[in-house]
């Protein structure tokens, strides 16, 4: 009846365990204490569960982000003292078998469900604003790729207390993934959450490359589009060209240990080879996926904050299509030392180091935008230049590893993690929560207090040198990844080191978390300096979703507007807006749906069985999950008129506050 | 481009129950066309594949035209060819790819 899962399943033996249940469950019969208090169930569920309004999912998104940013930093904070602990015969207090799933969670969390989220968030939120549209090309396909990915966290944090995770690292090599050396679940939970997830991306990729394509305002030609846009754009070609592989290669690895085929096996012809071509030709491009949109943020905030428009636009466009191409042709440098020849490995190595072209020509944008401008160092701008230092120096580690002759030495070794780290933390994550706080206003209508996020950023820039600068040392000197405990005399000083850096980051993840609550504060209290009454935050913002009121309507523009050039707001301010021709006409969009939490509801229970063999609730799920698709494609009623009243009352409301926010100056 | 946001795409073929049906069989024919190429073992190795892979390419015209809608009434014929162009470089680069990669391995590690 239940597969393969009993009692024994859930490990009420092991105290970590046991005390982070107790303390989710608390978290959570609050949270579900106070909505039904408060009697928010019907407004939960109209207003937000069911939207399909890519603004408020944007904000689901990041939520979900948050969450996961927090899991995967305690998973950072328990390996970090693990490690200064697990010295000269002292075990630690991670068992290895543990351990191996607290690192191969983090590696996950982070790259699917903290960055690819946040990621998604962002394009969410900004892409169709920038480019004048009311929505996303596919609404309701848009809250079933939230779904999907919310779907997927659930059910890797469902594995915490539900059997165990994967033990085999983030990306699954196999033979160890293989069900001859791994007969457990975690494996399986990696391979079902990775796969729910990877549907929600591509059908995100799907959709905002059709919305960029197809909805732009009237008016904004291809070299009109904002460079965030245009990231958005080349990452969404590279989601649809490589996540196909993801799901592939998953999907082979799962034929492997269900079905008993042999792919990746060792013996019966498979071939382990092909598992890290497949998954590194995936995953080379997808951190180009997530470092593509980082990029556009700082290209954003640079100019804004600079007073300038971006210096050289087109090349930033050109150098993008570029990094989009070369990552699809770099996949070899991850595995180096697999037993290629001299030839192949030459031949990703040159094309590694070239991507450094037109990632350093970027970098020189950014300083061109701030050179003689009017810079202003508020939140964001501090990230942006941490990330200048931090990205450097963490590409140039990057082009070191790229001589195979250099990466067979460091192969390996706590010297990559530090890389990977120095660019995914310097660049994706910095630039995650510069747009963060960059379009934090835009979204509710409210600032942020930036001291705190100043100081975040100064705990974060700080905390990350003493984090991984050591690792770089202990690398160098041999230390391979993934080790449990270690005997080195010549270590240990420096992972106590890194192990002050993880609690000085964790001070910087306080500190976001009370800008945050903060923010909710002085907006419960309608702090009056706190409100954004121009829908202009920064004063100086140069791209369309600036020339709308904050919080945006929930048809975003009410005139559609005309776009008579790059930086179209910026065109406006300066030469004034052209007065409205037509009058305001209604307003044509889609309705809210239950269709997307009731196909999640469909990917959780698929997953879940899945994982534990429950083969009646995969069949229960998928016929539900058919029929609803059925339901809905028979159901014509899906679309509604935002009536004129409407929106000539927000126009109104906000034409008042302009006019007040004018008087005030 | 189109500015309008609307849920009716005037002059994009928007298929209709008997184009689906019609697209289903192909494809289900198909499907069980390849099946049983290999599992009859009427062809050679090497006619077998050949007979898969033109039924594969058939396959994805049949899924293109009914299910996509890539009629040539569309008016987009310009993004098409670009997003064929695109998907055929990125094909042949990965599969390129791991014939060079793989085929250097074996040939390095695996004497004899």
């Amino acid at each position: 009846m239940l597969g393969k899962l009993t009692l024994s399943a859930i490990p009420y033996d092991v105290p970590i365990l046991v005390g982070t249940f107790i303390g989710v469950a608390v978290i959570g019969i609050a949270v579900l204490a106070a909505v039904t208090y408060f009697k928010k169930w019907g407004y939960l569920w109209r207003e937000w569960l069911t939207t399909v309004d890519h603004k408020k999912l944007a904000i689901m998104y990041v939520i979900l982000g948050l969450v996961m940013l927090v899991r995967g930093f305690a998973d950072a904070l328990m390996m970090r003292t693990q490690l200064a602990l697990a010295y000269a015969g002292n075990p630690g207090y991670l068992p290895p078998h543990h351990y191996d799933q607290v690192f191969s969670a983090h590696g996950t969390i982070m790259i699917f469900f903290m960055a690819m989220v946040m990621m998604q968030a962002l394009f969410n939120f900004v892409v169709p604003l920038q480019i004048g549209a009311r929505d996303v090309a596919f609404p309701l396909i848009n809250s079933i790729s939230f779904y999907m990915t919310l779907v997927s966290a659930i059910l890797i944090n469902i594995s915490l207390f539900i059997g165990e995770f994967s033990n085999v690292g983030w990306l699954g090599y196999p033979p160890i993934s293989e069900l001859q050396f791994n007969p457990g679940v975690g494996v399986d939970y990696y391979i079902w959450s990775v796969q729910i997830s990877g549907i929600g991306t591509l059908l995100t990729g799907m959709n905002f490359l059709t919305t960029i394509i197809k909805l732009r305002a009237p008016g904004m030609k291809w070299m009109h589009i904002p460079v965030f846009t245009w990231t958005a754009f080349f990452a969404c070609i590279m989601i649809l060209t490589t996540f196909p592989v993801l799901t592939v290669s998953m999907a082979l690895l799962a034929l492997d240990r269900y079905v008993g085929m042999h792919f990746f096996t060792n013996d019966g012809g498979g071939s382990v080879m092909l598992y890290l071509n497949l998954i590194w030709s995936w995953g080379h491009p997808e951190v180009y996926i997530l470092i593509l949109p980082a990029f556009g943020v700082f290209s954003e905030i640079a100019a804004t904050f600079s007073g300038k428009p971006l210096f050289g636009y087109a090349t930033m466009v050109i150098a993008t299509g570029i990094i989009t191409f070369l990552g699809s042709l770099v996949w070899v440098h991850h595995f180096f030392t697999m037993g290629s020849g001299a030839d192949v490995n030459t031949f990703f190595g040159i094309m590694t180091m070239f991507i450094a072209v037109p990632t350093g020509v970027k970098i020189f944008n950014w300083l061109f935008t701030m050179y003689k401008g009017r810079i202003r160092f508020e939140g964001p701008m501090h990230w942006i230049v941490g990330f200048m230092i931090t990205f450097s120096i963490g590409g140039m580690t990057g082009v070191m590893m790229a001589m195979p002759a250099a990466d067979w030495v460091v192969h390996n070794s706590l010297f990559l993690v530090a890389h990977f780290h120095n660019v995914i933390i310097g660049g994706v994550f910095f630039g995650y929560v510069a747009g963060l706080s960059y379009w934090f206003p835009k979204a509710f209508g409210f600032k942020m207090r930036d001291v705190w996020g100043k100081w975040a950023f100064r705990f974060w820039f700080v905390g990350f040198y003493l984090s991984f600068i050591p690792l770089y040392a202990v690398g160098l000197e041999g230390m391979t990844r993934r080790m449990n405990h270690y005997d080195n005399p010549n270590w240990h000083p420096w992972l106590l080191v890194a192990c002050v850096g993880v609690f000085v980051l964790a001070a910087g993840v306080a500190c976001q978390l009370i800008q945050f609550v903060l923010a909710a504060f002085d907006a419960v209290n309608k702090k009056p300096d706190a409100l954004d009454l121009t829908g202009d935050n920064w004063g100086s913002g140069r791209t369309l979703e600036w020339s709308i009121p904050s919080p945006v309507p929930h048809y975003n523009f009410a005139r559609l507007p005309v776009v008579r050039g790059l930086d179209t707001f910026h065109i406006e301010k300066e030469l004034g807006r052209p007065a409205p021709v037509a009058d305001l006409e209604p307003i044509h969009m889609p309705k809210y749906s239950a269709v997307g939490p009731v196909l999640g509801a469909c990917g959780l229970l698929i997953g879940f069985a899945l994982v534990w063999h429950i083969w009646w609730a995969v069949i229960v799920g998928l016929v539900v999950a058919f029929f609803t698709v059925v339901h809905r494609s028979a159901n014509l009623d899906v679309d509604f008129y935002v009536t004129v009243e409407e929106i000539r009352a927000d126009e109104e409301a906000f034409a008042r506050r302009l006019a007040a926010a004018k008087a005030a100056e | 481009m189109s500015g309008n946001h609307t849920t009716s795409h005037e002059g994009e073929n928007h298929g209709s129950y008997v184009s689906y049906i019609v697209g289903f069989v192909l494809a289900v024919v198909l499907t069980v066309a390849s099946f049983a190429a290999v599992l009859s073992k009427a062809f050679s190795f090497w006619q077998t594949i050949a007979v898969l892979g033109v039924l594969a390419a058939v396959q994805m015209v049949v899924h293109l035209v009914f299910f996509l809608h890539m009629g040539v009434k569309s008016d987009s014929q310009r993004q098409n060819l670009a997003a064929f162009l695109v998907t055929a470089l990125m094909v042949l680069i990965v599969i390129a790819g791991y014939l060079f990669v793989l085929w250097d391995a074996q040939a390095n590690m695996m004497p004899g």
